[in-house]
């Protein structure tokens, strides 16, 4: 679904502080399962994650989904295709504080146009199955860490993208939530869609859940 | 087309919750805009009315005023004028006029004292402009004494109190006989203060007024259209000035906008970065950051300009009088007549929420190429 | 006469437009040179960031260009008291030499713009952003038009001094004078009616059958119809609608309508007429480009919805015309 042919990244560049974060990575990421990237922080899990969600661009090298090469593609072209088809659960699950989780959920889907109503209910139903519905009406900020999570996943939801990218989720979690978070997950790859996480909780990576698992060190692939 | 108006409808959405998250910021921002707003606006919308008053009271009088000249001052007409002009061609109507002005010292206010055919008042008595009825508590058959400058008393009685709807023409009018008015102030016996003449049609007036100054040199015609030409002109310089000098303030509010749309909070940044990164393009925040900038500007402009109203229209511009008024044909104390046209208000419009946007342009675009992976680092 | 609230409004408004391109101009300048779509550079990324601002831009001076205009001939009305003679707009204007050539190149600039904006528009639908180099040379010639426009009306406004006698509509559009807007007004109505509707026919029809097909040819002769339609559409208005309107014979001013007095009509008539050639032209400014590979679809595509755009405008404003004529109390034409 996803294939990376020699991608690098270079940050500042040109500048005395240029900074490569990626040499080079070539990597097919097969559709419906669910990929976990390992390795320690500065090893570039991240910023690959950005590139295959269409949230910047290599520096050099090709980047292909579904076929299509999008490496080239001016930033409102990829946004297009971040908004279909990726949905971001991050590890500060970045929500907007001070609007209400039901507001924070319909927020990707402001640029598609859908009426409100439509997308209120859609809201609705991913509350209800993430046992959250009680909670809608509620600031963000009130809520717990899990629920935090939650709503960050039912916003990944809204647009109903193909694809999951989940930076580091549960490394604000407890262990109990850290499970939940992975039965969640089960149910990404039960409903068809394709995962892409980083991580070096043992649980996430060792879990029945995750199909295969990449190992990365200073911008490279290792074994995993 | 549906889809692009129930965008922007959650575009509005979203910028009005920002805006509510963000009074203070926004409070201080909103204070200068209606500030710059509410000073613009009473200064047009006091220079407007002002134009009005003009040129209503213009509008009742008559096309040509000749005035005789002696030394290059106004002195009284003498005998034989009006039959020396004679009858000229399009003129419809000469007429001398026998008016002046009165000092009260009971009110401390100058009087204009007007002479009428005798048809119109008979002698002894007065008619009454509201505004002085007011002041000296007059009514309908009433005695009112006046001392005249020669020092000899004088009883009237008021045959009328014009009527109120046009008092800025007859607030301190007073009309009497003309027996009366060359008795009360001495007035040498066939002389006029000036003489009037009507032409009907405006092609003619200039060609009238050439003829006049031909015939008698040592006199001056005014023409109606030149006053009016005049007043026009000196309030719009006198406008044009004020203006200009405020033209710092138009700056440093623009500063202000500038300063504050590109001092983006650690949060702001936060937040554009999280929009971009769960899918909304440059272009979007671009547009919700132009409806936010759009909500402040008409939120401010409809505050200002509402304050000002009340300001000019109910308060007398108290703010701006010194500066604007001061021109002799105004009288001491009235109330003006609520005048707004379009024209003030897209002149306004310029003055203000151009320079907003113009300043805001650039810092909204900064805002919005946030990096949508700011958010991942 | 330069202090004056909507003069000093007007050149600011004007002076503004002019120094944001100036400032802008460097930038455009980097972008053709340095555009390279294949690239993954953090310049080009900066490039193409710096794309966005352009076209904001230019949106706010169309924007502004469109207000300026409005308030640019409420004002010459407004002042006409000043001028011995001018009895409206049309009378200030003929002050001096540079009335009428100022309103001219700042409608100019309002369609160029929209031309520009169409352009840009098409151009940032294909994913290789293919027009970039091409569009901002154009921007950079927009510049001095712009510049232009603000000497001219400087001059303009500059020249302006009351009391001097100018003619008035009455005499301006007699027919004796030897200017444009004269010529305009002298034509009989008769024959003024013909071309009018004979172009609004002809740029309705040229823009449905564009609309209909979305080929190169039909959309270059939409551009041209509705340049045709623009001109006969002023000409009408000028010989024959205005006329109506007023229900005078002799008032020629394409101007008072706009006036509380004849109820706003003009807005009604004008709105559509601008609109609509403005989306003709800008159909037309697309075509060049309707070769490039990655436009070939989106061009028809686009150049289609604005004929519908230009048909709609055309008959609102045709059948709103005729509407006040036929409801008229004037007899110019006997039966």
């Amino acid at each position: 679904m996803i294939e990376l042919s020699s991608i690098k990244k270079a940050f500042n560049q040109g500048q005395p502080n240029e900074y490569w974060a990626l040499h080079g990575i070539d990597l097919t990421v097969e559709a419906g399962k669910v990929t976990a990237f390992r390795g320690p922080s500065g090893s570039g899990k991240t910023t690959l994650l950005t590139i295959v969600g269409c949230l910047s661009r290599p520096t050099h090298g090709r980047v292909r989904f579904k076929g299509e090469d999008i490496s080239g593609l001016p930033e409102r072209f990829l946004t297009d295709i971040r908004r279909q088809s990726f949905g971001f659960v991050f590890q500060q699950f970045n929500l907007i504080k001070g609007l209400s989780a039901l507001e924070n959920v319909i927020l990707p889907a402001f640029p598609t146009g859908r009426p409100r109503a439509e997308l209120v209910a859609a809201a609705g139903e991913l509350f209800d199955q993430l046992k959250l519905g009680h909670r809608s009406a509620a600031k963000v900020e009130w809520l717990s860490g899990g629920e935090q999570q939650r709503v960050a996943i039912a916003r990944a939801l809204i647009n109903n993208p193909e694809v999951i990218i989940a930076d580091e989720p549960t490394a604000n979690l407890d262990t109990a939530l850290s499970r939940e978070f992975m039965a969640i997950l089960e149910g990404f790859t039960a409903a068809g869609k394709t995962v892409l996480l980083t991580s070096h909780d043992p649980l996430v990576v060792e879990s029945s859940a995750v199909h295969r698992v990449v190992g990365m060190r200073d911008g490279r692939l290792v074994d995993g | 087309m549906r889809i692009w108006l129930e965008k922007q409808r959650h575009l509005i959405d979203f910028t009005l919750a920002s805006l509510a998250r963000r009074k203070t910021k926004n409070i201080g921002l909103l204070l200068a805009y209606t500030l710059l707003v509410f000073v613009l606006a009473s200064l047009t919308l006091f220079t407007q009315a002002l134009r009005t008053e003009a040129t209503f009271v213009l509008a009742g009088s008559p096309e040509v005023i000749l005035q005789r000249m002696v030394a290059g001052r106004h002195d009284l007409i003498p005998p034989g004028y009006l039959d020396k002009i004679g009858r000229i061609r399009g003129v419809q109507k000469t007429e001398g006029r026998l008016w002046g002005y009165y000092y009260d010292p009971v009110v401390k206010a100058n009087y204009t004292f007007m002479a009428r055919p005798a048809e119109e008042i008979a002698d002894g008595h007065i008619m009454v402009g509201n505004a002085l009825a007011r002041e000296r508590g007059l009514a309908l058959h009433n005695t009112i004494s006046f001392r005249s400058y020669a020092g000899k008393l004088f009883s009237f009685e008021v045959s009328g109190v014009l009527s109120p709807d046009s008092e800025l023409l007859s607030a301190d009018l007073v009309l009497l006989s003309e027996n009366d008015f060359r008795k009360f102030f001495e007035y040498p016996a066939g002389h006029y203060t000036d003489i009037a003449l009507s032409v009907a049609n405006p092609q003619e007036v200039r060609t009238v007024a050439a003829k006049l100054s031909s015939a008698l040199p040592d006199s001056r015609p005014i023409l109606r259209e030149e006053v009016l030409r005049t007043y026009q002109s000196v309030f719009d310089w006198r406008e044009g000035i004020v203006l200009t000098v405020l033209a710092g303030a138009i700056l440093a509010f623009a500063i202000l906008a500038w300063e504050k749309a590109s001092g983006l909070s650690a949060e702001e940044k936060r937040e554009i970065g999280i929009l971009k990164a769960i899918g909304w393009e440059t272009g979007d925040v671009i547009r919700m950051k132009t409806w936010e900038g759009l909500l402040i500007s008409l939120t401010a402009f409809l505050l200002g300009f509402i304050a000002a109203y009340v300001h000019v229209f109910h308060f007398g511009a108290a703010v701006f009088e010194p500066v604007l008024k001061g021109w002799s044909v105004l009288y001491p104390k009235f109330t003006l007549v609520p005048a707004v046209d379009g024209l003030q208000i897209a002149t306004l419009f310029f003055f203000t929420v151009f320079p907003y946007t113009a300043a805001v342009l650039v810092p909204i675009w900064r805002a919005a190429i946030t990096d949508p992976d700011a958010v991942m680092r | 006469m330069l202090f004056q609230p909507a003069i000093i409004a007007l050149l600011m408004a004007a002076g503004v437009a002019v120094l944001m391109l100036l400032a802008a101009a460097p930038f455009a300048v980097q972008v053709i040179r340095h555009w390279d779509i294949a690239s993954g550079s953090e310049r080009q990324l900066a490039l193409e960031r710096r794309t966005y601002l352009f076209s904001t831009l230019l949106s706010f001076v169309m924007l502004v260009q469109l207000a300026a205009l409005l308030l640019f001939v409420f004002n010459a009305d407004r002042l006409s008291v000043m001028f011995v003679g001018a009895m409206c707009a049309v009378g200030t204007l003929n002050v001096n030499d540079y009335g009428f050539p100022s309103l001219i190149a700042q409608m100019a600039i309002f369609f160029l713009a929209a031309m520009w904006l169409a352009i840009n528009h098409v151009d940032t639908q294909a994913r290789d952003y293919p027009l970039v180099r091409i569009k901002y040379g154009l921007l950079l010639l927009l510049l001095p038009l712009l510049a232009g426009s603000f000497w001219l009306e400087f001059q303009y406004f500059s020249g302006l001094k009351a009391n001097v006698i100018t003619s008035c509509c009455g005499s301006l559009f007699s027919g004796e004078a030897k200017t444009i807007a004269a010529e305009a007004s002298g034509l009989e109505p008769l024959p003024a009616i013909w071309l009018f509707y004979g172009a609004m026919i002809a740029a309705i029809g040229v823009a449905l059958w564009h609309w209909r097909r979305g080929g190169r040819t039909s959309g270059y002769l939409l551009a041209l119809a509705s340049a045709g339609a623009f001109i006969a559409a002023i000409t009408g208005v000028l010989s024959f609608i205005s006329l109506y309107i007023y229900e005078h014979p002799h008032h020629h001013c394409p101007f008072c309508i706009l006036k509380p007095e004849y109820d706003y009509l003009g807005y009604w008539l004008y709105v559509p007429l601008f609109v609509a050639t403005a989306a003709g032209l800008g159909a037309g400014a697309v075509q060049p480009f309707a070769g490039v590979p990655s436009l070939a679809k989106i061009i028809p595509f686009i150049s289609r919805r604005f004929s519908g755009l230009t048909v709609a405008g055309y008959i609102l404003f045709t059948a709103l015309a005729t509407g006040f004529v036929l409801t008229s109390n004037l007899i110019l034409i006997e039966h």
